[in-house]
């Protein structure tokens, strides 16, 4: 985030800009805050939905919605200030957004700006871990997982990350959300997937994607908004919200080149499945570099992280048991975790600290990606167990599993012809 | 009286259609179907998972017709729906006892 490049750049005139409201910089951060938003109950919604069976793609859609809704209003009641509140471990202060009000500041901008942005933030973490339980999960046991996970993970981890906590804080570079969001999310939605068990169906029948359409579309929405997320982190309308625009949209279209040219070498096919796949594979990797890396970084992130994403989903994942149902973990942790290390390795002469040292910021985000790992494991599954209890099991039965959660837990199906 | 099944790939239909017309057919009926047969059907990628689809769409087409046009129209269907490639379909041609006009009650050849 800023705050990481503020610190070691520009200490002169730090105390400066946290003064004045910029209103370039407010401008922008309320649309890339309405991009963002699009990027879960559209983008994600879609892309997840298209992805799933034909019984099951209402439910999948309308876990990305509830992780919107439900994410947005623990966001606002304790998240932001367990995120962004005063403490070393956990922030508080802010519960209820007490003490922020339409004159206070976040940088250059208003805070309340900065608790909406952020939240979208919250929201489609809890989202892309969704993608590792459908079709078995129930929907209310997701719903309450997802109020009380944004708080006990997400949460927590921000605020090492970008919140202020210092003693969990590893000098990690992760400038719009790498280990933060997508390790984190793909971590939480392995642990559940296996602890909820394989679907019925897993590896005995087909099991077909709704609609490669719905999947690319989707997608696509998510790159769109990608440009939010990524230059939004910037937290300020600049140049280096300009070159995060910009390497995002290359990371992205490398991701697809890379995710194709690995499929076509293994199956001779090129598919819509996969290349919208690896736009996402390339926005994963570019995220947490996107504020650091130059062109030439961007093109080898993204190239990287599209045939690795393939090689994960088409791959490696065969030689677990876990049913990670959209791969999750695969495209988002897997892919996530390259990015990081790679944020490292490529860094643009533009963005380069002095007395640059390779060796220990590699050591730097290896710790913070370890510790998410660690904690995101750990504190999911417990968030998990007390979900399910709350809501008497947090797996379907046989018979809805079957006859689809679609028409049992929603009584509505994705098309009526 | 005959009736010949023609089992064909469905986007020959028209051109089928078209020559048993000309030949004197005066009415047939068609339903989409799936089946298959020594070729087997063909495979569908997903994110790395191979699926292989058995079943394929195929058109069924069911006409009766006077005994001695038989080896004619088999012979048209052949040469209308022949690509040359796997998949082409095949022609089932079996014995019918009667046939009756609802409308009329005319039986038999009189009937088709």
């Amino acid at each position: 985030m800023k705050r990481f490049l503020l610190s070691l750049l520009v200490l002169p005139s730090f105390a400066f800009a946290e003064d004045t409201l910029n209103t370039g910089d407010t401008a922008w951060m309320l649309v890339a805050t309405a991009f963002v938003m699009l990027m879960t109950p559209a983008g994600l919604a879609l892309y997840y939905g298209g992805l799933t069976r034909s019984k099951n793609v209402v439910n999948t859609i309308s876990m990305s919605l509830g992780a919107y809704a439900v994410g947005t209003l623990v966001w606002v009641i304790a998240g932001y200030s367990i995120a962004f509140g005063d403490g070393d471990f956990f922030g508080t202060g802010k519960i209820l957004l007490s003490g922020i009000n339409a004159d206070t500041l976040s940088g250059t901008i208003p805070e309340l700006l900065f608790v909406a942005f952020q939240g979208t933030f919250a929201a489609i973490t809890v989202a892309i871990a969704s993608g590792s339980m459908i079709e078995r999960v129930k929907f209310s046991t997701f719903m309450v997982f997802a109020a009380i996970w944004v708080l006990v993970v997400y949460a927590p981890i921000t605020h090492w990350a970008w919140g202020g906590g210092e003693t969990l804080n590893f000098g990690e570079i992760d400038f719009a959300g790498g280990t933060v969001v997508h390790i984190n999310a793909g971590v939480a939605g392995f642990v559940v997937a296996m602890i909820l068990g394989r679907r019925k169906d897993y590896e005995k029948t087909a099991m077909k994607p709704f609609s490669p359409i719905l999947v690319t579309l989707g997608a696509m929405l998510l790159w769109f908004g990608w440009f939010g997320f990524n230059a939004g982190s910037e937290v300020a309308a600049d140049g280096t919200a300009a070159s995060a625009f910009l390497v995002t949209n290359v990371a992205a279209s490398l991701g697809v080149l890379g995710w194709l040219a690995v499929e076509y070498l293994v199956y001779k096919k090129a598919t819509l499945v996969g290349a919208a796949s690896g736009a996402v594979a390339g926005l994963v990797a570019i995220t947490p570099a996107s504020g650091t890396a130059g062109v030439g970084g961007a093109i080898i992130i993204g190239l990287v992280g599209g045939a690795l994403g393939f090689i994960g989903v088409a791959k490696i994942k065969k030689m677990f048991k876990v049913d990670d149902s959209l791969d999750a973990f695969w495209v988002h942790g897997l892919v996530g975790i390259w990015g990081s290390i790679a944020t490292a390795i490529f860094i643009a002469d533009y963005a380069m600290p002095e007395n640059y040292n390779l060796g220990s910021q590699l050591v730097s985000q290896i710790e913070a990606v370890l510790l998410t790992v660690v904690y995101s494991g750990i504190m999911t599954a417990v968030v998990y167990f007390i979900a399910s209890a709350i809501t008497g099991g947090g797996r379907v039965d046989e018979e809805t599993e079957t006859i689809g959660l679609d028409e049992v837990t929603h009584g509505e199906k994705a098309i009526n012809l | 009286m005959k009736k010949v099944e023609a089992i064909i790939k469905p986007f020959k239909l028209e051109d089928v259609k078209d020559a048993l017309t000309e030949i004197g057919v005066t009415g047939m009926t068609v339903s989409e179907v799936k089946g298959y047969g020594r070729q087997k059907g063909h495979s569908e990628l997903y994110r790395g998972a191979e699926y292989v689809v058995d079943f394929l769409p195929k058109i069924k087409m069911e006409m009766i017709v006077n005994a001695d046009i038989v080896d004619q129209v088999v012979e048209t269907v052949v040469e209308a729906a022949r690509t040359g490639k796997i998949g082409d379909g095949k022609i089932f041609v079996s014995d019918i006892e009667k046939v009756v006009r609802i409308r009329t009650g005319e039986e038999d050849n009189e009937a088709i």
